[in-house]
């Protein structure tokens, strides 16, 4: 193992930045948002907020809605109702003299740059070796300059562990490094909010803690606003301020990690923690 | 059969079919890219049009289409084509809508996975069609594309129709003036099958080539590859690749 857990913060650092927004003001919020397959109500009427530079985790059974929230935040899939503010700015909604109507492709493409995510099934793109994964959006969507990029890359993708990597196919590498090298591209990007959606579920149990470790370093040494799906109850207990718990599409209670793994009011939560420790 | 009517005849005859090939290839390919992308937009009408010249020239006897760019074009336009470019306008046309089936199928077997991760990256659906869909796509589409191009070599006897002097029609002439059947048939038969064998060789490398470019083969070593000196400090970072 050589994960930089003492790796200078200077490239990580510059990844994220919280563009005036004072800390403790919402970043995203979402407001009456409901969300149905079918017949299926998957959120249910839900309202909430996270605040700039923090680390929010959600916790549920699955099927809870979880992942369809950070689906929605990235705008993969669409609120039925309801809206989602990111940055002060409508997510698949703009307005237009006054009214909310649904966004073009091209306000979507504009507040989407603000938001990176990491996916279970890392979804690196396999017609790319490691550097360009990472450099490949940066230089066709950031318009920045190419060795610019690639100088960048290569410091996000030491600070993931990686060097020696970067002139691999994604199916060289392991899931573990694969994941690693997903988190760099998320960062290339310089998102104001990451997504984690259980980054390390579809990893085997003697790679998650490099992952892990890596996601600490991260939540410690950026300001980056954090939304994370994990059943890692002590990864989310290390890294958030806050944790959300979910049932049936709607948010039973929230509070500190130290209030909702130690004490939590609801006898759901300790019913769900109890089946996952 | 003597040397001279091969050497009036066959040569030429061989040249003009090989142009033929190429160039309706050539076109069968755009048409395919175009054709085949268009059917996979999200917008209903670009949907219809494009599915509409599919199901139009899959439908269309491609001997026909040849006589109506020779015959009928001519007379609605005003204008005559080269019947060697009538031809192969015709079968590059034709053949164009069988690929853009190829198309549209490699890029429906693209996982729902990698539109996603161009998406969170703000791709826009034109730089994710290009930079991520279709170069995963292409290994899966040189098989098929392989075979297209084959049907097209053979396909390209049907321009002797228009007095194309390609092959077909050089044998056909010598046929007329000499009556040996025989031996001229048989060395177009050979002559066809050495062009398609050619041809099956060339995409076999482009196939390679293409898988190498996503990881799916070995890459290529220098003959003497440093393999020793790669296993002595190739250990992975975090328990080796799977």
């Amino acid at each position: 193992m050589n994960t930089p857990n003492d790796t200078p913060a200077g490239a990580a650092g510059e990844a994220g930045s919280t563009g005036g927004r004072s800390p403790g003001e919402d970043l995203i919020t979402f407001t009456d948002v409901t969300k149905r397959f079918g017949d299926n109500v998957v959120l249910d009427d839900l309202c909430f907020g996270v605040e700039a530079n923090k680390h929010v985790t959600l916790i549920g059974p699955s099927g809870s809605g979880k992942t369809t929230i950070l689906r929605l935040l990235m705008t993969l899939a669409k609120p039925d109702e309801g809206t989602i503010e990111v940055d002060g700015e409508y997510l698949t909604h703009e307005r237009k003299n006054g009214k909310l109507v649904p966004a073009g492709e091209a306000h979507n493409r504009a507040v989407r740059k603000k938001i990176g995510m990491v996916f279970q099934q890392f979804n690196l793109f396999p017609n790319m070796r490691v550097l360009r994964n990472v450099t490949e959006a940066p230089v066709h969507v950031l318009g920045m300059e190419k060795d610019e990029a690639e100088e960048r890359a290569r410091g996000l993708i030491e600070l993931v562990g990686l060097t020696e990597h970067l002139d691999k196919y994604p199916t060289q590498l392991s899931g573990g490094q694969q994941q690693r090298v997903a988190i760099a591209r998320a960062l290339a990007m310089r998102p104001k909010v990451l997504l984690l959606d259980e980054v390390t579920s579809a990893l085997d149990p003697e790679l998650v803690a490099g992952v892990l470790d890596v996601l600490r370093d991260i939540a410690r040494s950026t300001d980056i606003t954090m939304v994370c799906v994990t059943h890692e109850m002590s990864f989310a207990r290390d890294i958030s301020q806050k944790v959300l718990m979910f049932d049936q599409g709607k948010i039973v209670e929230s509070g500190s990690p130290d209030k909702i793994f130690n004490d939590p009011d609801h006898e759901r939560t300790r019913e769900f923690l109890s089946s996952v420790h | 059969m003597t040397w001279g009517l091969v050497s009036n005849w066959i040569l030429p005859g061989l040249w003009i079919t090989v142009q033929v090939a190429l160039f309706s290839a050539l076109i069968a390919l755009v048409v395919s890219f175009v054709i085949g992308t268009l059917r996979t937009s999200e917008l209903w009408i670009v949907r219809f049009l494009s599915g509409a010249y599919f199901e139009i020239f899959r439908g269309a006897s491609a001997l026909v289409v040849i006589f109506w760019f020779a015959f009928a074009f001519p007379l609605l336009f005003g204008w005559q084509l080269v019947p060697l470019w009538a031809g192969a306008l015709a079968l590059g046309l034709t053949y164009g809508a069988y690929g853009s089936e190829i198309v549209r199928g490699s890029l429906a077997a693209v996982p729902e996975a990698q539109r996603e991760a161009g998406i969170a990256l703000s791709f826009t659906r034109l730089q994710r069609l290009r930079r991520i869909e279709i170069p995963q796509a292409w290994p899966e589409m040189v098989p098929p594309f392989n075979n297209l191009a084959i049907e097209l070599l053979k396909g390209t006897a049907l321009v002797s129709v228009i007095a194309v002097a390609d092959l077909a029609f050089a044998g056909n002439v010598i046929r007329l003036s000499t009556n040996e059947s025989a031996p001229v048939y048989t060395l177009l038969l050979v002559i066809y099958f050495v062009l398609a064998f050619g041809v099956t060789r060339g995409m076999r490398a482009v196939e390679r080539h293409a898988k190498r470019g996503v990881g799916r083969l070995p890459e290529r070593k220098p003959l003497f590859s440093r393999t020793a000196a790669a296993t002595a400090n190739g250990s992975t970072t975090d328990g080796g690749a799977r």
